[in-house]
C-alpha cells in the first residue's frame, strides 16, 4: 500500500492542479492499477481542485473507469459490426462460460476480467479478441479456450 | 517498441534538435534529408497497420532484422527494415514491400524473413509462394494489383511508406511544406479562402464545409476578441471504422500539419488532439511525432520564425461513443462527463471553454496540406461539384479484400465493393453494405449504382460517415443488424434526453420480440412513429440518427421482417430461436469433429456414419457448423 501511494503522487504531480485535468489524470490512475480505489479518487480530486461528486460522475460516466478491482489478465471480446457478423457474441458466450463470469466481471481469484468493447480498429481480422495487449484475430472458441487455460496454467505455477 | 528502436528514435532526436528558424532552413534541412539516402536504396517496408499488427507484424519485421545482422550477406548496402503503417490490403496481411524493385508480399510470417533476404535481396529472385494472386493472375508489384490501382490517395499520401516514427523519413516525403508555405506565404484569410475553394466537406460524417466552418470561426473571434482553438476530432467510434487510427498511426504528421494550417487559418494558439484511448499506437505515434516535431521547432513558440505560436496537448477518450459529437468531446477535453448540450450556438462560436472553436475529422485535416500545396481548384476537380475530393473508406464484412481505401468522391458503390474489394468471396452479389455505423443504414443490392457522396448515400436513408463500409451477404439478418445497432446505442446513449435513453430501449424490445418470433406486424409501422419521436427528441446526433438503421432495413428489407413475425424463420439463419441446425446425412462422413466441439453433448453418432444433433438440447451455438470440414451442418 505504501508503494502505491508514492506511485500515486508521481502520477498525480504530472498534472497541474486544474479540473481539466480530471479525466487525464483518473485514466493514468487506471492504467496503473487497472481501477480507481476511493482513496485515489478522493486524492485526485483534492489535486484538481473539484468535488468528490463530479469525479464520480465521470469515473461512472466512461466505459474505461472501473471502481472495483480489475484481473490480471483482461480479455476485450470486439463487438464491431465486422467481428458481429462473424459471431463474436458467440465467443463472449463461450469466456463467460469458461471462467464462470459475465461479461464486465472479473474472477474471484481476480486473474481474469472480461469485457466486451465496441471495436478495435482490426476488422480485417474479425472476430477479434485482444487479451492483455495481444491480438488475437480470427478468433474461433477453441483458440480461445486453448490461449485462457495456458495463461491459467502459467499462473499456477507462480509462487 | 523494442529498446533498440526506443534508443534510435532518442539518437536520431538528439541528432536533429537543431531548430529550423526560417523557411528556407527547413527547405535546406528536407533537401540534405533526401540526398543523404540514395534513390536505389533497398529498403523492406513492413507494414504494422491495424491489421498486419494483428497478424503479428512486428514479429514479422524483428526477423527481418535478426536475418540481415545474423547472416554475412553478400550485398553492398544492408537494406533498411522500415516499419510503416497501413499498406491497405490488409486480409492478405502481414505485408512487405521490397524497394526498389517494389515487390510485394503478402501474408509474411517470421519464418518467411530468411528467404525473403536470400533470394529477393542476395540472388535478386521473386520469392513466388509469397506473391498477391486474383483470378489466376500472379502481380509481383502492389501499383499492378486492380485493388490499388483503382485508388487515388491523398489523405493517405504516405501511409505505408514512410515511418511515423521519424521525423525526417516524413520531411523527405514533403512533411509541413504546406505548413510552411501557409506561414510565410499567405495570410490567414487567403488559407481559409483556400480550403473554401477546395469545396472540402468534413470527412467526419455530417459533411459540413470545412471552409465554411473556418469563416465563421474567424468571424466569432472578431466579434469576441480572445483566445480560440482547434481540436481534432480522432474519436472514431463507428464500429468497423479504422481509416482514422490508419492516418493517425501511420503518418501523424500530417494530421499535425493539418493543424498548423488550421490554427493559422482561424488565429488559434492551441490544438487539442481527442484520440480515443482504444488506439493506443495512434497516441503514442502522435506523441512521439510532436516530440519530434517540437525539437524542430516545427511546432510550439514562433515556428519557422514567423513569429506565431502554436501549443499541442493530447487528450484520450475514455471510452464513450457520444464523446465523437462536438459539445460532447469539448466537455470531455473540460475534464467532465461527456454530455452534448443544445447547439442553439454553435461551436464555433461557443466551443471549448465557450470559446470559438473549430473541431476538424483526422482525414479531414489529413487533406490540408496538400490542398494548400496544389490549392483549392486543383482539390475540387476531384470528386464532383457538391462533394469534391477524395474519402477514405474501410471496407470490411463479408468481402474478398478486407482493408482500406480511398476512392474519388461519387464513384458507384458496386465499383467500392465489387471491382476494387473484390465482392462477397462465394462470388454471389452482397445483399447489402452498411455505411455510416450506428448513425446510417444499410444500402440495398438494387441500389449498388448509388454514387457514393454525402447527399447521395442520405437520400438512401443512410449516411456517409466517417467511412466504414461493411458488406453483409445473404447469411446476415437484416432484423439481427437491427437489433445489433440498437443495442449499442442503448449502451451508449448519454442518458440526459429521454426520447433518446427510452425511445432506443423501446425500439429494441419490440426488434427483440421480433427475433424471437413474437411480435405483430402493425409493430412495424410502431416503430416508425417512436422513430419519429427519438429522432424529434434528441438534442445531438446519436439520438437524431439511431433509428437510422432499423429505418432502412424496414424501407429495403420489410419481407425479411415479416418472415420473422408471420412464418417465424429466420431467411439468413442467424435469430437463434428461429432456426435448427441438422445434420446432412449425405456429406457427413462421421469425423467426430462436432462432438468433440458441441458444449451441450447433444450430438450422436457412431463413428464413420453420420451423425445427428438432438435438436431439443441443442443451444444454436454454431460450433458444430464452426468445426465441420465437409459442410454437412445446416441451418434452416
Amino acid at each position: 500500500m505504501r508503494n502505491q501511494m508514492v506511485d500515486l503522487d508521481a502520477i498525480i504531480e504530472k498534472y497541474p492542479g486544474q479540473p481539466q485535468y480530471l479525466i487525464s489524470l483518473l485514466q493514468d490512475i487506471q492504467a496503473e492499477y487497472h481501477y480507481i480505489s476511493p482513496e485515489c479518487l478522493r486524492l485526485a480530486c483534492d489535486h484538481v481542485g473539484v468535488p468528490l461528486t463530479r469525479a464520480w460522475s465521470v469515473a461512472t460516466f466512461f466505459r474505461s473507469f472501473s471502481l472495483e478491482p480489475r484481473g490480471e489478465h483482461e480479455i476485450k471480446v470486439c463487438q464491431g459490426t465486422a467481428c458481429h457478423l462473424r459471431n463474436a457474441q458467440r465467443l463472449v458466450e463461450t469466456l463467460e462460460e469458461e471462467l464462470e463470469i459475465k461479461a464486465g466481471q472479473t474472477t474471484e481469484d481476480l486473474r481474469f476480467s472480461l469485457d466486451t468493447v465496441n471495436c478495435l480498429g482490426a476488422c480485417a481480422l474479425s472476430p477479434v479478441v485482444m487479451i492483455d495487449e495481444d491480438y488475437l484475430g480470427k478468433a474461433t472458441t477453441g483458440a480461445l479456450k486453448r490461449k485462457v487455460r495456458q495463461l491459467e496454467k502459467a499462473e499456477g505455477m507462480k509462487p | 517498441m523494442t529498446s533498440v528502436e526506443t534508443a534510435n528514435v532518442k539518437s536520431r532526436e538528439d541528432e536533429t534538435a537543431t531548430r529550423l528558424e526560417t523557411r528556407e532552413q527547413l527547405e535546406a534541412f528536407r533537401a540534405e534529408l533526401i540526398a543523404a539516402v540514395p534513390q536505389d536504396r533497398p529498403q523492406v517496408r513492413v507494414c504494422l497497420g491495424p491489421g498486419c499488427l494483428a497478424q503479428g507484424a512486428d514479429r514479422v519485421a524483428a526477423a527481418f532484422r535478426a536475418a540481415i545482422s545474423d547472416k554475412n550477406l553478400d550485398i553492398k548496402v544492408k537494406p533498411l527494415i522500415k516499419e510503416t503503417g497501413c499498406h491497405g490490403l490488409c486480409r492478405q496481411g502481414p505485408l512487405v514491400t521490397l524497394d526498389p524493385t517494389g515487390w510485394f508480399y503478402t501474408q509474411v510470417k517470421p519464418k518467411d524473413a530468411a528467404e525473403i533476404v536470400e533470394t529477393s535481396l542476395v540472388r535478386g529472385k521473386l520469392v513466388d509462394r509469397l506473391l498477391y494472386r486474383e483470378n489466376g493472375t500472379r502481380y509481383t508489384r502492389s501499383d499492378e494489383i486492380p485493388y490499388y490501382k483503382m485508388q487515388t490517395r491523398i489523405a493517405m499520401r504516405n501511409l505505408g511508406l514512410i515511418d511515423p516514427l521519424d521525423i525526417e523519413d516524413a520531411l523527405r516525403a514533403g512533411a509541413y511544406e504546406a505548413a510552411a508555405k501557409a506561414l510565410t506565404q499567405m495570410i490567414p484569410d487567403e488559407v481559409v479562402r483556400t480550403v473554401e475553394d477546395s469545396g472540402i466537406r468534413g470527412r467526419g460524417g455530417a459533411g459540413f464545409p470545412t471552409g465554411r466552418k473556418w469563416r465563421s470561426a474567424v468571424q466569432a473571434l472578431a466579434r469576441r476578441p480572445g483566445p480560440a482553438y482547434i481540436v481534432c476530432n480522432g474519436d472514431e467510434g463507428d464500429p468497423g471504422a479504422f481509416m482514422d487510427r490508419a492516418i493517425m498511426e501511420g503518418d501523424p504528421h500530417s494530421v499535425i500539419e493539418g493543424l498548423i494550417i488550421g490554427a493559422y487559418a482561424i488565429d488559434a494558439h492551441e490544438a487539442f488532439l481527442y484520440v480515443r484511448t482504444e488506439y493506443p499506437i495512434a497516441i503514442r505515434n502522435l506523441e512521439t511525432a510532436l516530440d519530434q516535431a517540437r525539437a524542430l521547432g516545427l511546432i510550439g513558440e514562433n515556428i519557422l520564425g514567423t513569429g506565431f505560436d502554436l501549443e499541442f496537448r493530447i487528450n484520450r477518450g475514455a471510452g464513450a461513443f457520444v464523446c465523437g459529437e462536438s459539445t460532447a468531446l469539448f466537455t470531455s477535453i473540460e475534464g467532465r462527463a461527456g454530455e452534448p448540450r443544445a447547439k442553439y450556438v454553435r461551436s464555433v462560436e461557443r466551443g471549448l471553454w465557450g470559446r470559438p472553436t473549430v473541431l476538424n475529422n483526422v482525414e479531414t485535416l489529413a487533406n490540408l496540406p496538400v490542398i494548400v500545396k496544389n490549392g483549392g481548384a486543383w482539390y475540387s476537380a476531384i470528386g464532383t461539384p457538391r462533394n469534391t475530393g477524395t474519402k477514405a473508406f474501410s471496407v470490411v464484412g463479408k468481402v474478398k479484400n478486407v482493408g482500406l481505401i480511398e476512392v474519388p468522391m461519387g464513384i458507384p458503390l458496386s465499383k467500392i465493393v465489387e471491382d476494387i474489394c473484390g465482392g462477397v468471396p462465394d462470388g454471389e452479389p452482397f445483399k447489402a453494405v452498411q455505411t455510416g455505423g450506428p448513425s446510417g443504414g444499410c444500402v440495398p443490392y438494387a441500389l449498388k449504382d448509388t454514387p457514393v457522396d454525402y447527399d447521395s448515400l442520405t437520400r438512401a436513408g443512410s449516411m456517409m460517415g466517417s467511412g466504414g463500409m461493411i458488406v453483409m451477404d445473404k447469411h446476415d439478418c437484416m432484423v439481427d443488424i437491427s437489433r445489433y445497432f440498437l443495442h449499442f446505442l442503448e449502451e451508449e446513449s448519454c442518458g440526459k434526453c429521454l426520447p433518446c435513453r427510452l425511445g432506443i430501449k423501446c425500439l429494441l424490445e419490440i426488434l427483440d420480440r421480433f427475433a424471437r418470433g413474437e411480435g405483430r406486424v402493425e409493430e412495424i409501422d410502431e416503430i416508425e412513429s417512436l422513430a419519429r419521436a427519438v429522432q424529434d427528441g434528441s438534442l445531438c446526433a446519436l439520438g437524431g440518427s439511431a433509428p437510422n438503421p432499423v429505418l432502412t432495413t424496414i424501407r429495403y428489407f420489410r419481407d425479411e421482417y415479416i418472415s420473422h413475425i408471420v412464418d417465424k424463420k429466420c431467411p439468413a439463419g442467424v435469430c437463434k430461436d428461429l432456426i435448427t441446425y441438422r445434420i446432412d446425412a449425405e456429406n457427413c462422413n462421421g469425423c467426430g469433429a462436432c462432438v468433440r466441439n458441441c458444449s451441450q453433448q447433444c450430438i450422436v453418432g457412431e463413428k464413420k456414419q453420420p451423425h445427428v444433433i438432438d435438436a431439443s438440447v441443442c443451444i444454436r451455438c454454431g460450433m458444430c457448423l464452426e468445426a465441420c470440414k465437409f459442410d454437412a451442418v445446416r441451418v434452416e
